[in-house]
């Protein structure tokens, strides 16, 4: 990477990235985007490039949804926008300085302005077994057969909640993976029920038929569903071999080689606590994010995040937020008049009221599955890297370490490679229970750089 | 009625010093306005150290030596498990050059001068026996064998729950705001109320001299922020712990085979929003140094790393004692980057001092009117 400044710096190639791009480069705003991703589109567009132009097999297996990305890509490509994939950010700091892993080399980069828009990530799901070979998240394996079309071989059984496993349960059975069963930790909602729990669930109308659409998709090709599910477990000696459930209070148990979980998506919030953005708790989608208001901006003057990293909205809210904090940030920079900021944020801003307006609908249908967010057997692992157990956990509250990072320095929980992104939210469940608090009072674990590991040859090499 | 006594900061020697009032029979309350252990005694490097101590911490850190390497007579066996503490695998200070190592002899000369042995010079082959994973390029280096290494926050706690079964009460989350004399004892004023007290200890570490400052009493005022970074875990190749001696290194593997990169990188303070960042541009020298020492290292993934919040006197050792300015007020702060090991004997010999007059290790060359007396530097060939 041969910058070393910028006038903005953009970290993420998803919608929100990619639309801020495009908007903040038409207004002149010197602009560099760094991507982990090999080609733009984030998680959701993931690879959607050479999938529209030469994976038509996958492009219909994908869906429409999916195909939106295409002229969000192309019209990031066409902006002037510097581009920088594969680049791995590890840290983002309050001055504007940047530190990025790139080609096999640490650089840093001073930012005027940083926008985050890394996104969400797929809820862990420390279920017992959970670590085991053979388990994975369903939007990893999404992941896979949008990148390279890989798809399963083995019969798969999907467990979760939300709107989403029946979409990748669809995009599954379309490729022709054998599902073995689709395991519902909730009850099976209809379109009756929606309109029963919230009248604002006409307006989302069209997203609610799409939803049952998939389910009457998945029954058309005979996949099973099983609705109501509790207590699953993944069983098996080194790898996993069955998945057993409690369905109608009766314990059921079904060979499984390969099983996906899925509790919703949050965001993906590391980058903003390691530059210490104020965090807020969100009851609705029972998350923390950064606190922002409607430019993305934080409790940092130069830090903006957009996207699903700001709250999940989904694709085409990311891209508004994505296009309103590069408005923003324009003005900032003194390249836009404050009006016509305000006359070019319309559309944008009427389209982020619509899909808040639906988030709510779909966030009080699928809220996440309570027992899904963290284990209650003592054996039970939490922490994956630092294979820390939830009797570790309660002993080191009933030690006297009574909030989140405290548990942490006693136990190691959240220190290992992924600095409590996959245990964070888990422990400070199992500490809430204990204490008898709501979820958010533990706090969350606090983040340093690295934010994402870095070699440590990297780190010598870095010119300062 | 029991003497009471109120010990400012729950660190490490706030926690040791309140343990051992306990003992003499002294009604003791800590006050502390995070949560104990919280900044410097939880997230130091955790090296139990004798190596290279400044003379007049030798008596100090061999007696603490003593009770690390007795640890289970001193907390318990529960508690002593609880502090992850390896003794017996030496800390080695490093030569690369051998100019370094004529340093180390002069510092080795002087120590046996001063009557002790602990401290014992390696030659190449030596070192290369104790630590094989060092680059050859290393001529030589300095061992305490004794020394070792303990984690630093679960070793906080369990001195915690010792003092906590011998009585000591706890006020987490409670700030001193202020120190009124009454009587010949004093009100402690916080943010939870005042509480009266015989005798009030000062363990404020980077808040310390703050806590002088109530009563009037200027002390140095250098808060600094030691930063370290941690590696993935990577097999086992090294069983001591390595220092510097020309550059700034302290390197351990840990039992899960995390590798503890420290050794006086700082990071910056900020001690209004009690917390400290560690800087990556200056991490690099550690990342070069482990590099040239360490070649094994060069293909390690570093995935953390954290500072911690600590005041440095000019001569680099710690104030302990009385107040120069008031009757009933110790000082025990201001350890420079280095108190972790002596926590053990600190809180002992000024219990004793308080409680009885007398330290049975000489505490003089702590006492807070040193920087009155004239200039002070620290002592050559110490860290």
């Amino acid at each position: 990477m041969a910058r070393t400044s910028c006038e903005l710096a953009i970290i993420g190639g998803g919608p929100a990235g990619m639309a801020a791009a495009a908007r903040a480069a038409a207004l002149g705003v010197d602009t560099i985007v760094l991507d982990e991703q090999p080609a733009p589109g984030g998680q959701i567009y993931r690879a959607i490039e050479t999938v529209q132009a030469s994976r038509a097999d996958d492009l219909r297996i994908l869906g429409e949804e999916y195909a939106e990305g295409a002229a969000l890509a192309a019209a990031f490509r066409a902006s002037g926008a510097a581009y920088e994939p594969g680049s791995v950010v590890w840290q983002a700091l309050e001055d504007g300085r940047i530190g990025v892993s790139c080609n096999g080399a640490a650089h840093m980069l001073s930012a005027q302005r940083i926008l985050i828009a890394t996104g969400a990530m797929e809820r862990p799901v420390p279920i017992p077994g959970w670590t085991l070979p053979g388990v994975m998240g369903a939007g990893a394996a999404q992941t896979l057969l949008k990148a390279c079309g890989l798809v399963p071989d083995v019969p798969v059984v999907i467990i979760g909640t939300g709107p989403l496993i029946y979409l990748i349960a669809v995009q599954f059975a379309r490729a022709g993976v054998p599902i073995a069963s689709v395991l519902v930790a909730a009850p099976e909602i209809g379109m009756t029920d929606a309109l029963r729990v919230l009248p604002g669930a006409l307006r989302s109308g069209r997203t609610l038929l799409k939803g049952l659409a998939w389910r009457s998709e998945l029954r058309g090709m005979g996949v099973q569903m099983v609705h109501g599910v509790s207590q699953p477990v993944v069983e098996g000696s080194g790898r996993a071999e069955a998945v057993s459930y409690t369905q109608n209070g009766m314990r059921h148990r079904i060979a499984a080689r390969l099983v996906l979980l899925h509790n919703g998506v949050i965001p993906s919030t590391q980058l903003a606590l390691g530059a210490r953005c104020k965090q807020a708790w969100d009851a609705g989608q029972h998350c923390w994010r950064p606190q922002t208001n409607d430019w993305g901006a934080t409790s940092h003057a130069r830090i903006a995040v957009a996207g699903d990293g700001a709250g999940i909205l989904g694709a085409r809210g990311a891209a508004s937020l994505g296009r309103l904090a590069a408005l923003d940030a324009a003005v900032r920079l003194g390249k836009l008049d404050p009006a016509r900021c305000d006359r070019m944020a319309s559309e944008d801003r009427s389209e982020l009221a619509r899909q808040h307006g639906l988030r709510v609908v779909l966030d009080r249908l699928f809220p996440p599955a309570a027992e899904l967010l963290a284990p209650t057997g003592a054996g039970d692992i939490v922490c994956r890297c630092e294979e820390i157990t939830v009797a570790e956990l309660q002993d080191a509250v009933t030690q006297g370490c009574t909030d989140a990072n405290r548990v942490k320095a006693f136990t190691r929980c959240g220190m290992g490679p992924c600095q409590g992104r996959m245990c964070g939210a888990a422990a400070a469940e199992v500490i809430a229970r204990m204490l008898h608090q709501s979820v958010d009072q533990p706090g969350q674990f606090r983040v340093r750089l690295p934010v994402r590991p870095v070699p440590l040859a990297e780190l010598a090499g870095l010119q300062i | 009625m029991k003497t009471r006594a109120i010990v400012i900061g729950g660190g490490l020697h706030g926690t040791s010093t309140a343990l051992h009032l306990a003992r003499k029979g002294l009604d003791v309350l800590v006050i502390e306005k995070n949560s104990v252990g919280r900044h410097a005694s939880g997230v130091n490097a955790g090296g139990v150290r004798q190596l290279r101590r400044h003379p007049a911490e030798v008596p100090l850190s061999v007696a603490a030596m003593d009770r690390w390497l007795n640890l289970d007579a001193f907390l318990g066996p529960d508690l002593a498990a609880m502090c992850e503490f390896t003794g017996h695998v030496g800390q080695v200070a490093v030569a690369e050059t051998e100019a370094e190592m004529a340093g180390l002899a002069a510092r080795e000369a002087e120590l046996r001068g001063l009557g002790w042995t602990h401290e014992e010079l390696l030659d190449q082959a030596a070192l290369r026996r104790v630590a094989p994973a060092l680059s050859p390029h290393c001529v030589g280096g300095l061992i305490s064998r004794r020394d070792g290494h303990a984690n630093p926050y679960r070793t906080s706690q369990a001195f915690r729950l010792k003092a906590q079964r011998e009585g000591v009460r706890f006020r987490e989350g409670t700030r001193v705001l202020g120190l009124v004399q009454a009587g010949a004892g004093w009100r402690v004023e916080t943010s939870d109320g005042a509480f009266d007290s015989d005798v009030v200890v000062n363990c404020g570490g980077a808040w310390g001299w703050q806590v002088a400052a109530m009563v009037g009493e200027v002390l140095p005022h250098v808060d600094f922020a030691p930063s370290m970074m941690v590696s993935a875990r990577v097999q086992h190749f090294l069983d001591p712990v390595v220092v510097g001696t020309g550059r700034k290194l302290s390197f351990k593997q840990t039992e899960n085979g995390t590798v503890v990169i420290g050794g006086g990188i700082l990071g910056i303070p900020d001690l209004v929003a009690e917390t400290a960042d560690p800087v990556a541009e200056r991490l690099v020298e550690s990342a070069r140094t482990v590099h040239d020492l360490f070649p094994i290292m060069r293909t390690a993934t570093i995935v953390r790393a954290w500072a911690g919040l600590e005041a440095r006197m000019p001569d680099e050792i710690p104030v302990i004692g009385p107040s120069t300015m008031v009757a009933n007020l110790w000082h025990a702060f201001g350890y420079s980057g280095h108190g972790f090991q002596l926590s053990p004997i600190v809180g002992s010999l000024l219990a004793d001092l308080i409680v009885d007059g007398k330290s049975p290790l000489p505490l003089e060359p702590f006492r807070a009117g040193r920087f009155n007396e004239g200039p002070v530097a620290a002592h050559p060939g110490t860290a």
